[in-house]
């Protein structure tokens, strides 16, 4: 057993794990925080993609024990973050969920491409997201729904918005 | 939870790593970011009973120049190398390679010496290691030395690194300016292991030419006649003949020699255009 202290969405969880635990475990039933979804948890699906010191990572193949000190984001930190609130209504509008499984490692993902790749175009985005599997609501909403939103990031004031936001995310990046 | 029963304990420095590594047996297993061994820990095809965390320790995150190479610290991550956070001793062939490694959370974490350490065949860093003609530099607990690609390597799965053994850096020389390389890989899905992946690296300026086919099942294997081709300028027009000449030797089976023989005309023109 171990004892470790992680930063999740702001909050410190101090917890005395089995040194075995996966960090999705850790959030979902030592955090009680269950948007972050366990799919294949051998790291092929991207359903449990959350963000580990600023970087999508699979939280199935990390261990908590490893994340011990490290700041963590899952699908439930983005309240106020105009980026995501951009992500949240393209993949409304553009019907990018349907039964909802895939969506907190997709929304993690697209953060990543958002934000990371500002010029990214149509086959960029696909391969980009080539680690997070979807069985029913078809890629193309998904993919369509990130290039939205790139978009509107190139074109108008409200891409100004985001990018001060992601100025703001890097400045309190530990 | 998955794995089974383990006990976990961070490393601080490199001596600290030695110092855990002493009297370590089998059920001993160093992990750096975990993208192959945490898998194999969830499906319990691994299940060392004590885990060495080294991927906290900031001087194995590092890269720098040491003479004619550069020295890559094994947990330097893939997404590090495809950023362009190393300095580019390869004209890009590193950063090439690592943009094709899985995907981008997948790189975030894995690392160059957990790929090599782990030694799946097909994987993209042993065979472009072995092209480069990079030296591993492992650190026991009684002394140190370093071995090429094919010395450490024994087979799929399997490397001559003893247990209480560390790899402590990567070391690939600088490629000459003029040097070219080429890279052909097929792999059925984006981001997958290989099913053929050629290297081919010439640098004529420091005699240096190499060709490498990695495929699912081997290790590396070079392709010592392609290599004689490129090498005598005479023999140019039979480069052709010589990599069929090489596949034979490898006694591939007959439905996948096209393949191999694809990637590595490709990797080949590639290098010499």
């Amino acid at each position: 057993m171990k004892t470790v202290n992680v930063r999740v969405n702001g909050a410190t969880y101090a917890r005395t794990i089995d040194d075995r635990l996966s960090l999705a475990d850790f959030v979902r039933e030592h955090c009680l925080l269950t948007g972050t979804h366990v799919g294949c948890e051998h790291g092929v699906c991207g359903a449990c993609t959350l963000v580990l010191n600023g970087k999508p990572v699979r939280s199935c193949i990390t261990l908590a024990a490893a994340a011990d000190g490290a700041d963590v984001r899952t699908v439930e930190g983005y309240d106020g973050d105009v980026v995501m609130a951009a992500i949240r209504r393209a993949f409304n509008l553009r019907h990018g969920l349907q039964c909802g499984f895939c969506t907190p490692g997709m929304l993690a993902t697209a953060y990543d491409i958002v934000t990371r790749l500002p010029d990214a175009g149509r086959e960029r985005i696909k391969a980009e997201l080539g680690g997070n599997l979807c069985r029913c609501t078809g890629y193309l909403s998904i993919v369509q729904a990130i290039e939205d939103v790139l978009t509107e990031m190139r074109g108008n004031a409200g891409g100004s918005a985001a990018r001060d936001q992601i100025i703001a995310n890097e400045e309190c990046m530990p | 939870m998955k794995p089974s029963p383990l006990d976990y304990t961070r490393a601080s420095s490199l001596d600290h790593v030695v110092e855990l590594l002493a009297n370590a047996t089998d059920e001993t297993r160093i992990i750096a970011g975990g993208q192959s061994l945490g898998p194999l820990l969830n499906l319990r095809l691994a299940s060392p009973r004590r885990l060495i965390d080294i991927s906290h320790i900031d001087e194995l995150r590092r890269a720098r120049i040491e003479g004619t190479d550069l020295a890559i610290g094994p947990c330097v991550t893939h997404a590090q190398v495809e950023d362009g956070e190393l300095p580019d001793v390869t004209h890009g062939l590193m950063q090439h390679v690592a943009r094709g490694i899985a995907y981008r959370a997948v790189r975030n974490r894995g690392t160059i010496g957990g790929s090599l350490a782990h030694a799946d065949p097909a994987a993209d860093w042993i065979a472009t290691m072995a092209a480069l003609g990079a030296r591993v530099q492992l650190r026991g607990c009684r002394d140190e030395r370093v071995l090429e690609i094919e010395e450490l390597i024994n087979g799929p799965l399997s490397t001559v690194i003893a247990p209480d053994e560390v790899i402590t850096s990567i070391r690939v020389p600088r490629l000459s300016s003029g040097a070219r390389w080429g890279h052909s890989k097929f792999a059925r899905k984006l981001g997958d292991f290989a099913d053929s992946m050629a290297i081919v690296v010439v640098d004529r300026d420091r005699s240096f030419v190499s060709g490498v086919l990695a495929r699912r099942a081997e290790p590396p294997a070079r392709l010592p006649r392609m290599i004689a081709a490129l090498t005598a300028p005479d023999l140019q027009g039979a480069i052709d003949d010589a990599i069929d000449s090489d596949l034979k030797s490898l006694r591939i089976e007959a439905e996948d020699v096209r393949l191999h023989r694809a990637m590595i005309r490709r990797a080949t023109r590639e290098a010499t255009r």
